[in-house]
């Protein structure tokens, strides 16, 4: 036992060592089961969110203004499909399956992104969420690309040169309908209004109430904390709305000189944690009408997994007479 | 471009581009609902193909009839009795069995439809861009097939959810095959293949996929049709209501 005992505690030194060295670590290396946890609800919670996040804004596929406007928001929904599909395969490297997971959330027990329990009324949410939640997602994301994890960080490469691609379309969205009519423009603030504090909750809580941040920096799996995030989308997008003449509705946002070591950034109001909390525990605008969406898609697809699954067999059985 | 010629371009490039834009629209409606992950990434594929025809077409339609200044004009500003798509294609979804057996059905006449133009067309725009289609439908076709085949005999639930699909879209299978006194235009002028021409390569290809999911071929008669002469079923205005609502609402605006 002892010397189990001594092994155990050496493959998990030579774990941190490795992760220290910048090493990646692969499925099958020892790790420590808090750090294959955290990894499995992380990238777990991504897949939801990549999923859950096609309804919002595939809510206007049928509705978009133009041809080039749809096929845009189609790929980018398709593609969407696409991070959802290898994230959840990097998760099952860590030993946990898609039908799990994906059971969890539907039964509310997994979290997703709670921005995606946000409503769409307008088209112009939809150059919104590029702008700002594509925006604050790369933010997120390009780090995790660093990650000690080596699936997610390969994963994460190839969905942030796509994320980016639909950050650039959105905001091109929100650029042009703020150069259009008085009530194109009238609709793009009103969007910006909706997402701009949700957007900037999409960090999560403040370092001081984020439990799962030392560990996770520790284990290179976060590089930044949620604060330190959360600065530096505020410091991006505030110029991008000047630019296009969008207002960013925080009546206490200044230039702060102080911020970002002394290099400056802007100062923003109170965050409504009430509000975050809230969403979080399953009250917010959409949260309902997400998971229902997501049953009732399952639930009317079982006979087709049913049948998939009956198929699949009957071939195996003619394929073994066969031989 | 003679102007008579250009009429029988303009009318036969828009059947087609209503064709697809149509079926885009409704699998669209799919994405986000399907069955599986994967489902939800091939069904937003295949209506991006579908409605990327769409724009290609209404392009073309564009470059031949001043009246319409882009492709957008066409496929969101025009009244519902200007759209000549086959009744086929604007049904409502129903189930996803159903959904992929009119693609099936669609898609391999397509596949058929473009590999004639591949050869035969004399609009040679169109001659191009039907290489890239006739492998796009040729792919969506095979997609679907394989559900057919799935779906038909995977349980005895799912065959009978599939004979019903059957039983649902056959009125609509005539008026793919209609062949009236355009479809004999666009024929003798080398421009496109007569829909019956396509018949028994589609037929053959159909009949045996059936097969292999136990599933019976329906009987092709001319029931219900109209849609090339602009006449449409109820379902037709609600998705009309859904493609144009952003057009009529914010008149005259860029997007």
């Amino acid at each position: 036992m002892a010397k189990e005992h001594n092994e155990k505690i050496a493959s998990l030194k030579e774990f941190q060592e490795k992760i220290d060295r910048d090493e990646k670590i692969e499925p099958k290396d020892i790790m420590p089961e808090a750090y294959r946890k955290t990894l499995i609800r992380q990238i777990g919670q991504h897949a939801h969110s990549e999923v859950v996040g096609m309804l919002p804004e595939g809510n206007w596929i049928t509705r978009a203004p133009t041809l080039r406007r749809k096929l845009s928001l189609l790929a980018k929904v398709q593609d969407e499909a696409g991070h959802g599909l290898y994230l959840y395969c990097a998760a099952e490297t860590l030993g946990k399956s898609r039908m799990e997971m994906t059971q969890e959330l539907l039964s509310g027990k997994a979290k997703y992104s709670s921005i995606f329990n946000y409503p769409t009324p307008t088209w112009a949410d939809i150059g919104a969420i590029g702008w700002l939640v594509d925006g604050a997602a790369i933010m997120n994301q390009i780090p995790l690309c660093r990650c000690s994890y080596g699936p997610y960080a390969r994963a994460m490469i190839r969905i942030c040169k796509e994320e980016s691609f639909h950050q650039r379309q959105g905001y091109e969205i929100m650029l042009t309908l703020a150069k259009g009519t008085k009530a194109q423009k009238e609709m793009a603030q009103r969007a910006l209004n909706r997402w701009w504090w949700p957007s900037v909750m999409m960090f999560g809580p403040s370092d001081a109430d984020s439990p799962n941040t030392e560990n996770s920096v520790k284990w290179k799996i976060k590089r930044y904390t949620n604060d330190e995030l959360r600065q530096k989308f505020v410091d991006a997008i505030v110029p991008q709305a000047e630019k296009i003449g969008l207002t960013v509705p925080d009546k206490d946002l200044k230039w702060d000189k102080k911020r970002n070591n002394g290099q400056g950034g802007y100062a923003y109001g109170e965050i409504n944690w009430d509000e975050f909390w809230r969403v979080v525990r399953g009250d917010g605008p959409m949260n309902n009408e997400r998971i229902s969406a997501k049953q009732k898609a399952w639930n009317e697809g079982s006979w087709v997994r049913a049948a998939a699954h009956a198929h699949a067999l009957k071939k195996q059985v003619a394929l073994q007479a066969a031989e | 471009m003679k102007s008579n010629m250009a009429d029988m371009v303009f009318e036969g490039l828009l059947r087609i581009a209503d064709d697809n834009l149509i079926l885009g629209h409704r699998t669209s409606e799919w994405c986000g609902h399907a069955p599986t992950l994967e489902e939800d990434l091939a069904l937003p594929n295949i209506a991006l193909d579908l409605i990327g025809h769409a724009q290609t077409l209404y392009c073309l339609a564009c470059e031949i009839n001043s009246r319409y200044k882009n492709e957008d004009q066409l496929a969101f500003l025009r009244l519902e009795h200007e759209y000549k798509n086959l009744l086929l294609v604007e049904q409502e979804n129903g189930d996803f069995g159903n959904t992929v057996l009119r693609l099936f059905y669609f898609s391999t006449f397509m596949k058929y439809f473009w590999e004639k133009v591949k050869i035969e067309c004399c609009y040679t725009k169109l001659k191009e861009f039907s290489e890239k289609a006739f492998l796009e439908t040729s792919y969506h076709s095979k997609y679907a097939s394989q559900w057919v085949v799935t779906l038909g005999d995977g349980t005895d639930e799912s065959n009978l959810k599939m004979s019903n699909a059957i039983a649902n879209l056959e009125p609509f299978l005539g008026e793919l095959f209609n062949n009236d006194d355009f479809t004999e235009m666009c024929s003798q002028n080398d421009f496109l293949p007569e829909p019956t021409s396509i018949f028994d390569s589609w037929k053959n290809e159909v009949k045996g996929i059936l097969q292999k999911g136990n599933l019976n071929f329906p009987d092709i008669i001319l029931k219900k049709r109209g849609g090339r002469k602009g006449e449409h079923s109820e379902a037709f205005g609600y998705l009309l209501s859904d493609l144009q609502y952003m057009q009529r609402a914010y008149p005259n605006s860029s997007w």
